[in-house]
């Protein structure tokens, strides 16, 4: 598999770590609602297809990056900036 | 010049009757020429007994004419190359090559473990499920060693690999798998279209089919048409070649896997093999296709083989497969290979064809020849004990062969021809699953993602110059996809026809066993058409679930002869066709790999990068013990000359606490953060309260996961107002660092604050003891060391030969410490420096052991405490980390369940008997109780304590802060010892502390 890091382009999967789910917004550790941080650490859906999916290029720029991956053929439909998508789901929360 | 009994006198286009080479055959030499194979040797010698099966230990020959080859299953090499399990016909020939018959005991033609085969009956699908089964008590002493001794596979060497393998990585444009016809027009046409282009082929020459039997192209001789293409693809610059190379398994995104065949062994260090990360922009399968067997009762004897390499055998290397060879077909070739066979001098008895009579053409051109034709036969039987001596065949009826025209034919070589199937393995590793094309009766690709061709004989194309064609297309396909205006030629013909025909469904495989006798579908795995009948009746209905009952499929060889008969035999019990009964998972590797040439030279000392302290080699000198933690290798214990390893582990922490000791800590990680929100980053992510803490000063603290679990702790020191020096754990250097990073960048994006690992920035040593003090002074004596200077958890600038130092005080052996922060290239020179003026101190270097010890009498927690399931309150430190501040895993700790009064809690604990041989792992229990449910805990760290005069220990255990002063058992399974302890608080010496002060 190869990912394209927006800082440093197309490498092979190996330098990256998968970081974990990026479909939900992490609560503030302000929020002490436990049921919300309940929802953010344990409830994660585990798709066959498209993904939203954090990982960070470690052996590389060690840039947090989003990507857009299909688990069955991993497809990868777009690569960002964590700070990006962060920034979207923020926004789509706000709404 | 000696040649073996059945090498022709003439023919061989691939071998070189002037170079003979000798070669070793279960300890006898034999000769054989350049150019052969050890399979195309072994036959011209006659041999035909190479091996013998799995199960049964059934005599076994030479089948195919490749990789594919399930039967002929040799060891080569000795000793610590010993290489089991290798295909005869994939095994290419060299002067002094050693080989012996696998399976075989004593010798492969009389082989006393063939006695299973007189208890056939007993040997059924699912026999090993069936008959291992109990009792249990048997399986290690009985059972194991039968099926080891009885049915194993060949016998790896287990002394270590002596030889050397490589690894590379390359990119190309275009990737052609397999120089058949189809894959050399692929190459060429993309290669001329601009692009560049690797082709691989798993044999050492290049033409596939076109290298094995008699054709032309462009009107001249298929091997001069090859030389020309090879030559053109040789001299390019852009391309590259790869022979005796196999794609192994497809992955993701155009990555291949190939393995390469350098040379038979090392020689002056030069690898055997290399193995190939291939990307490529395109790949182009011409992988081709597999003949496919017939199933006939002792279809399995020595002397059966499948047609195409039974012409392959003559025509490339001369040699005939018997003296008379019967032909037996369900398709058309079967004419064709009786012309080859006859036109290279070799005696043909007759071809029998299962086609209905008014499908066989009139084969005049056999009648020319003097060969009987038997159209609408089937062959019945092969006879024979050790090899074939003749075959009974039958008219075939409407409900099958008629056992009332039973005849017999004497030959010594059956040439099976039951149709083709295209090679499509590692097309499938991506997880497709290929179509069924009932017409033709086989599986064609399947649906790839972009970027995949397919090319010739494995797209289903049959006829020679359609096969042409289709790698053409592919080749200039794929250099288009590239952006490269793709160079196709015009059509051009070819002459001499040798397509295969592909079996189309309604053909004969699975003949009736109407005389009694075996019907072999598995020659590897010994797997008869009844056993699928069998398991199919006993509930095996889906295919996976049969292969894996009855083992169809699953020898070294996945079944690239078996699986297509076994489609259809279990489509026949189950009533429906081949393609309904499915088809099994591919999966990587197509051919085995040996492990070494995966590994590369990744292996021993060189299987990851080594990580070394500065003063490692001082270490070392000094006769230290060294232990691998991860990466690392760190001094464990310098014991002295002839002093037993533990009482030099007491000596060194007793000195400690009566002196001064100096223990090398620089594999801790060690992370720098900066910004103007720094403090808040610290903040947010310790457990501790971090606002408080001001420059200059330093805290221990926790860090906790997201769950509330404490995932690390470690050292915070504030070197500025904003500015960090983190410290971690060894084993979770990199983690904790990922972890700031990800909550930066995901977050916690509004503050601006940086984080850098500076690990291997800093040399970092503690001196411990009570004249730790004073040793400092002498290191460092420009610097004020008093304590009014250097108050406990300070962290204060030295300088050493003029280079900037930290010293920041702190303990984990509870004497007092300083911890100094050197710039590692200075580490060693400091390290010297501080030996050389704290011996007026008696200051003296320690381990990892006494440094274990010290924290272990001190009740400070470290990784077995510290196993990712306590929390803050489990170790104790509960309260130091609850001050009411948002932190990371600050909401999820206050689960119920993590703060339940019955969870596990540190304890100290203390044998009665001083020397009980106590062991981290001891399960703890009540005195008396047994059973799972009595389990209260465990011994995380045991010490054998100087200062105690006893063996201590650290433990977690259910209500352990209310316990103490209680005498439980400590139980160790598995040494079957049970230890009464004395459970106690964790903190063994000095607990109020006044020795940091000391
Ligand atoms: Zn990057």
């Amino acid at each position: 598999m190869r990912i394209v890091c927006p800082f440093c382009g197309e490498r092979d999967a190996a330098e990256f770590s998968y970081g974990g789910d990026a479909t939900r917004l992490r609560p503030d550790e302000a929020d002490a609602d436990s049921g919300r941080w309940c929802d953010y650490v344990f409830r994660r859906d585990n798709p066959r297809g498209w993904h939203h999916e954090y990982w960070q290029h470690l052996h590389g720029c060690r840039a947090w990056l989003y990507v857009n991956r299909n688990t069955a053929t991993h497809e990868i439909r777009e690569v960002r900036m964590a700070e990006e998508h962060v920034a979207r789901l923020r926004q789509e929360a706000s709404e | 010049m000696r040649r073996g009994p059945w090498r022709l006198e003439r023919g061989g286009i691939g071998i070189d009757r002037s170079r003979p080479l000798t070669f070793s055959w279960n300890g006898r030499p034999l000769s054989g020429q350049a150019g052969d194979t050890l399979a195309s040797a072994l036959l011209a010698n006659g041999k035909r007994v190479v091996a013998r099966s799995f199960k049964y230990h059934r005599p076994r020959g030479i089948y195919t004419i490749g990789s594919e080859e399930p039967g002929a299953l040799v060891t080569l090499g000795s000793g610590a190359r010993r290489d089991p399990n290798r295909k005869a016909p994939d095994v290419a020939l060299h002067e002094g090559l050693q080989a012996v018959a696998q399976n075989c005991w004593p010798s492969p033609r009389l082989d006393l473990m063939s006695v299973n085969g007189l208890f056939a009956p007993f040997f059924v699908a699912g026999f090993y499920y069936k008959t291992f089964m109990r009792p249990a008590s048997w399986w290690e002493p009985v059972y194991e060693r039968f099926i080891r001794r009885a049915a194993g596979l060949g016998r790896l060497s287990d002394a270590p690999d002596p030889d050397a393998y490589v690894r590379a990585e390359a990119s190309c444009d275009v990737l052609v798998i397999g120089a058949g016809m189809a894959g050399l027009e692929a190459a060429r046409t993309a290669l001329r279209s601009g692009a560049r282009v690797m082709l691989v082929e798993e044999r050492d020459w290049l033409g596939g089919r076109l290298g094995l039997e008699p054709a032309q192209v462009d009107d001249r001789p298929a091997t001069a048409w090859v030389a020309h293409v090879a030559e053109e693809l040789g001299a390019a610059e852009r391309a590259s070649v790869l022979t005796r190379t196999s794609a192994f398994g497809l992955y993701d995104h155009g990555m291949v896997g190939l393995v390469e065949t350098l040379r038979p062994q090392s020689e002056q260090g030069l690898a055997r093999q290399r193995y190939w990360k291939v990307r490529a922009r395109q790949i182009v399968f011409a992988t081709g296709a597999l003949e496919q067997p017939l199933a006939f009762a002792g279809n399995d004897l020595p002397g059966v083989m499948l047609s195409g390499a039974v012409r392959g055998y003559v025509h490339r290397y001369g040699v005939a497969a018997g003296r008379r060879v019967l032909v037996a077909a369900n398709e058309g070739s079967g004419v064709e290979t009786a012309l080859q066979l006859c036109d290279a001098g070799v005696e043909v008895a007759g071809v029998v064809d299962s086609r209905p009579d008014n499908q066989c053409k009139p084969a005049a051109a056999l009648d020319e020849r003097g060969i009987p034709y038997y159209p609408g036969h089937a062959l019945v039987r092969a006879l024979g004990w050790q090899q074939v001596r003749g075959a009974r065949i039958a008219p075939l009826g409407n409900e099958g062969p008629m056992p009332a025209g039973l005849q017999t034919i004497r030959c010594d070589a059956i040439a099976v021809a039951g149709g083709w199937q295209p090679a499509l393995h590692l097309q499938c590793h991506l997880g497709g699953r290929p179509p069924f094309d009932p017409e033709r009766g086989i599986f064609i690709p399947p649906s790839l993602p972009d970027g995949h061709h397919h090319a010739g004989a494995c797209a289903g194309v049959a006829a020679a110059d359609a096969v042409r064609q289709s790698g053409r297309r592919a080749g200039a396909d794929a250099a288009a996809a590239c952006g490269f205006a793709p160079a196709v030629r015009a059509n051009s013909s070819l002459h001499g026809d040798n397509s295969m025909a592909w079996g189309a469904s309604d053909r004969l495989r699975i003949v009736p066993a109407i005389d009694g006798g075996k019907r072999f579908i598995d020659l590897q795995h010994d797997v008869t058409v009844d056993d699928v009948a069998l398991a199919h009746r006993e509930g095996y209905r889906s295919v996976e679930h049969l292969k894996r009952y009855t083992t169809l499929g699953m020898g070294t060889d996945q079944g690239k002869t078996a699986n297509m008969l076994g489609l259809h035999a279990l489509g026949e019990v189950a009533g429906v066709s081949a393609g309904e009964a499915g088809t099994t998972t591919f999966r990587p590797p197509y051919v085995p790999v040996a492990a070494g040439a995966i590994a590369g030279s990744e292996r021993g000392q060189r299987f990851r990068p080594w990580r070394r302290s500065p003063v490692e080699s001082w270490h070392r000198a000094a006769g230290a013990d060294m232990i691998t933690a991860g990466a690392w290798h760190r001094p464990r214990v310098y014991p002295q000359p002839g002093e037993p390893s533990s009482r030099a582990v007491s000596r060194e922490a007793a000195h400690v606490r009566a002196a001064a000791g100096i223990v090398d800590v620089s594999t801790l990680g060690k992370i720098a953060l900066v910004g103007p929100d720094a403090p808040e980053v610290v903040n947010r992510f310790y457990a501790n309260g971090m606002k408080t803490l001001p420059p200059g000063k330093a805290r221990y603290a926790l860090m906790l996961r997201d769950d509330g679990l404490v995932m690390d702790d470690g050292t915070v020191a504030r070197l500025g107002e904003q500015r960090y020096l983190l410290t971690t754990t060894t084993a979770h250097a990199a983690e904790v660092l990922s972890r700031i990073e990800f909550l930066l960048a995901t977050a916690w994006v509004d503050l601006d604050a940086m984080v850098a690992s500076v690990s291997d920035h800093w040399a970092t040593f503690a001196i411990a003891g009570p004249r730790s003090r004073e040793v400092l002074a002498a290191a460092f004596p420009d610097r004020d060391v008093s304590d009014a200077a250097i108050p406990f958890l300070a962290v204060r600038e030295a300088r050493f030969e003029g280079l900037e130092c930290l010293i920041m005080r702190n303990s984990y052996s509870g004497e007092r410490a300083y911890e100094v922060y050197v710039p590692a290239d200075w580490g060693q020179a400091f390290w010297e420096r501080a030996l050389a003026v704290g011996a007026d101190y008696d200051l003296r270097p320690y381990g990892t052991e006494a440094m274990g010890v010290l924290r272990i009498e001190k009740g400070h927690v470290a990784g077995p405490e510290l196993d990712g399931r306590v929390t803050a309150e489990d170790i104790g430190l509960g309260r130091m980390t609850r001050r009411r501040k948002p932190c990371v895993g600050g909401v999820l700790r206050d689960r119920p369940a993590l703060q339940a009064a019955a969870r596990p809690r540190l304890v100290g604990l203390t044998p009665l008997d001083a020397r009980a041989a106590l062991q981290a792992g001891a399960l703890l229990r009540a005195t008396g109780k047994t059973g799972p449910e009595a389990v209260a805990g465990h011994v995380t760290s045991v010490a054998d304590s100087p200062e105690c005069g006893s063996v201590i220990a650290l433990g977690m255990l259910a209500h352990g802060d209310q316990r103490h002063g209680e005498v439980i058992e400590a139980w160790d399974g598995l040494a079957d010892r049970v230890i009464p302890v004395r459970v106690g608080p964790s903190v063994f010496v000095d607990p109020q502390g006044s020795r940091l002060h000391g």
